[in-house]
């Protein structure tokens, strides 16, 4: 035995650079050859809606009373040139989601909860189900860069039409169907043959720039006979400049995905290093539309990272008309829930993790075409899950709203928040809790 | 047979398409004709009867977009997007066609006498066209079903990405795009080809002239070794 003193060692220590998540990609990426393809939006920590703060009434404002007093959350979309725009009951719609990336269970399910609440859903790349169209009073169909499924007969059908030109977690990418989710079903509807990887374009076909894109929105008002409002969507890069292109081109709606925004495939590297977060992409927005004296005239859907009622209840306050929800409608009919952990661990995961929504293995029966799998999913049930969500969203926003003094949630404004953090006061451009200072805005 | 004449120097284009969106008993068997059409957009788009469209000069852009069922001829020449995503009937441009003709094109077909631009038969998803002329760079691209006749010459990258539509080709073709090769013409491709020469016009262009084009299949499922060509 060695008298030699123990010479105490350092604890090992990880980099926070090379740490064990990006230490693990560079294995995987060596070994296969592929980047990562996952679903879902941004997960690193970002600027969001938790940054901000509502200044509830006291002295200098009078609150609504919480259960007596009327508080307002309906919403007219697509006013400014559709001779039938749609009238929501709520300012919570549901995000384009494709079939073929989620089930026709599940699509049946979103349709049965939004139209229990007076909202809208949307179709995605792939076309129009029956599923959906039956099930949703108010139907968005998407105009895609790739026209699969696309057809006159079920724009005619649908009560408004969104244009597509790009989201959140992947602007300037096009789509992505792995050849495991192109059933017979799938493969027909897109006209691609069975079990082939299906790319979506990055662009559309037959225009390129906003002036091509004033024709185009016009070929769809005659097609429709100017009865549907017409959407324009982007991924939120530079807010100010396609908000206002959107609208010169004739938009009556305009949908903004900031990057937490989900997407059924996409690649890793993607999601997380292009676009930007929603907080930093509505004034720009708003401003937009204000310099054009268009704020209210053309209205502003926001979408990425949308929670709970306060999110609902900020975004509207930064000057949003409605907000779309995307992931937190899967989560609400049972995706990534915990009852399923032994499943997602068999698939090398944890419940709350799962985004390999494009292997179609999904336990939840939701991202996938596995006849089996998707069984798994009631829609009922889960329709009525989504429904209790979205009215909770609906109340939630309202008791904020009635705590400012509001009387209808589009009279919350951008003076009843202040910012946690310097960076969100810079992006949301309201003052930094306690001081009157917007960064770049006014003097500290 | 009936025709009805519009004259768009004096009638909005709205109430043109509006006419043109009647119920089909208003319309079929009837021909109308649009005078002066001045290279406006989206004329006769969306149409869903069984009627003779003549356009009685230059279109513009989308002329005859998402057609269904209707037979439209353009006498001139026709801008972006004519016949986009049509579903059924026939559209026949006289003159030249700009890009995109026939893009994402799901059905009927699309006859034009001249050449077409960029991007011809961009994502068709079963159209058939015929192009009597020479057809621009990037022809075909992505083109999942549906056949594309070239009576002329091809640009570049013609048929990049294809899926499962064929090609023919009489003229050259300046390159191919990634996973577009020439294929041997089997009866079944002659026959097509024979038939979609003679309902364009062209009965009497020998088909043996053509080389057929198709998808090698290689970029179907990914696989690192074809990442260069993505």
């Amino acid at each position: 035995m060695s008298d030699a003193p123990k010479i105490p060692q350092t604890e090992p220590r990880y980099s926070a650079t090379f740490d064990k998540n990006t230490a693990s990609e560079i294995r995987r990426a060596a070994a296969t050859g592929i980047y990562d393809i996952r679903g879902a939006g941004a997960k690193r920590k970002l600027p969001h809606f938790d940054d901000l703060l509502f200044l509830g009434a006291s002295i200098s404002r009078y609150p609504l009373e919480g259960y007596r007093e009327k508080c307002g959350t309906d919403v007219i979309l697509g006013n400014r040139f559709a001779k039938k725009p749609i009238h929501l009951k709520t300012p919570v719609t549901i995000a384009g989601m494709s079939f073929g990336a989620l089930s026709g269970p599940a699509k049946e399910a979103l349709g049965r909860g939004a139209s229990a609440v007076g909202t809208s859903t949307t179709t995605g790349d792939g076309g129009m189900t029956p599923e959906e169209r039956g099930q949703s009073s108010i139907l968005v169909y998407q105009y895609l860069p790739s026209r699969y499924g696309m057809n006159p007969d079920d724009l005619r059908k649908a009560d408004a039409i969104e244009v597509v030109i790009g989201q959140g977690a992947k602007p300037g990418g096009g789509g992505m169907l792995l050849g495991q989710k192109i059933s017979d079903r799938v493969a027909k509807m897109r006209c691609l043959p069975k079990g082939v990887d299906q790319r979506s374009a990055c662009r559309h076909p037959d225009w390129t720039g906003p002036d091509d894109l004033e024709i185009k929105i016009a070929e769809i008002r005659e097609i429709t006979d100017w009865e549907k409002p017409i959407y324009v969507k982007v991924g939120a890069t530079r807010p100010y400049f396609d908000v206002a292109l959107a609208v010169k081109a004739g938009a009556d709606v305009v949908v903004l995905d900031g990057m937490q925004g989900g997407t059924a495939a996409t690649q890793e590297v993607f999601i997380e290093h292009v676009g930007i977060p929603i907080l930093a992409a509505i004034r720009p927005a708003v401003q937009a539309l204000q310099d054009l004296g268009m704020h209210r005239k053309v209205q502003l859907i926001v979408s990425g990272g949308i929670r709970n009622g306060a999110d609902v209840a900020k975004a509207l306050a930064l000057g949003a008309d409605a907000v779309a929800i995307g992931t937190a409608a899967l989560i609400a009919l049972g995706d990534n829930d915990p009852h399923l952990e032994e499943e997602y661990n068999k698939l090398g995961t944890t419940a709350g993790a799962y985004d390999d929504w494009h292997e179609g293995k999904d336990p939840a029966g939701i991202t996938t075409q596995d006849p089996e799998l998707m069984k798994r999913l009631d829609p009922v049930k889960a329709g009525r899950r989504l429904a209790n969500y979205l009215s909770v969203l609906t109340m939630e926003a309202q008791v904020i709203a009635r705590a400012c003094g509001k009387s209808h949630l589009h009279n919350l404004e951008p003076e009843d928040l202040v910012a946690l953090t310097l960076e969100a006061s810079a992006m949301a451009k309201v003052p930094l809790a306690g001081t009157s200072w917007i960064p770049g805005v006014s003097q500290f | 047979m009936e025709t009805v004449t519009f004259d768009l120097e004096k009638t909005p284009l709205r109430e043109v398409n509006q006419y043109l969106h009647s119920d089909a008993a208003e319309l079929d068997g009837k021909t109308v004709t649009i005078t002066n059409p001045g290279g406006a957009h989206n004329i006769a788009v969306g149409l869903k009867a069984d009627v003779d469209v003549v356009i009685d000069g230059h279109a513009g852009y989308y002329a005859a977009g998402m057609n269904q069922v209707a037979n439209v001829v353009i006498e001139g020449s026709a801008g972006t997007g004519v016949a986009e995503n049509m579903m059924s009937g026939r559209v026949h441009v006289k003159g030249f066609a700009s890009n995109a003709a026939g893009a994402t094109a799901q059905g009927g077909l699309l006859v034009i006498d001249g050449d077409a631009g960029l991007r011809c038969g961009i994502s068709m998803k079963g159209v058939d066209i015929v192009v009597g002329g020479s057809v621009g760079s990037f022809s075909a691209f992505m083109a999942q079903a549906g056949n594309l006749v070239i009576l002329g010459d091809a640009g570049e990258a013609l048929g990049d990405s294809l899926y499962e539509a064929r090609i023919f080709v009489r003229g050259n073709i300046q390159s191919l795009g990634a996973d577009c090769e020439v294929k041997p013409m089997d009866e079944e491709a002659r026959q097509i080809l024979v038939k979609l020469l003679k309902e364009s016009g062209h009965a009497d262009v020998d088909p043996d002239s053509f080389t057929l084009l198709g998808s090698a299949r290689t970029l179907y499922n990914f696989h690192v070794d074809n990442a260069g060509a993505y």
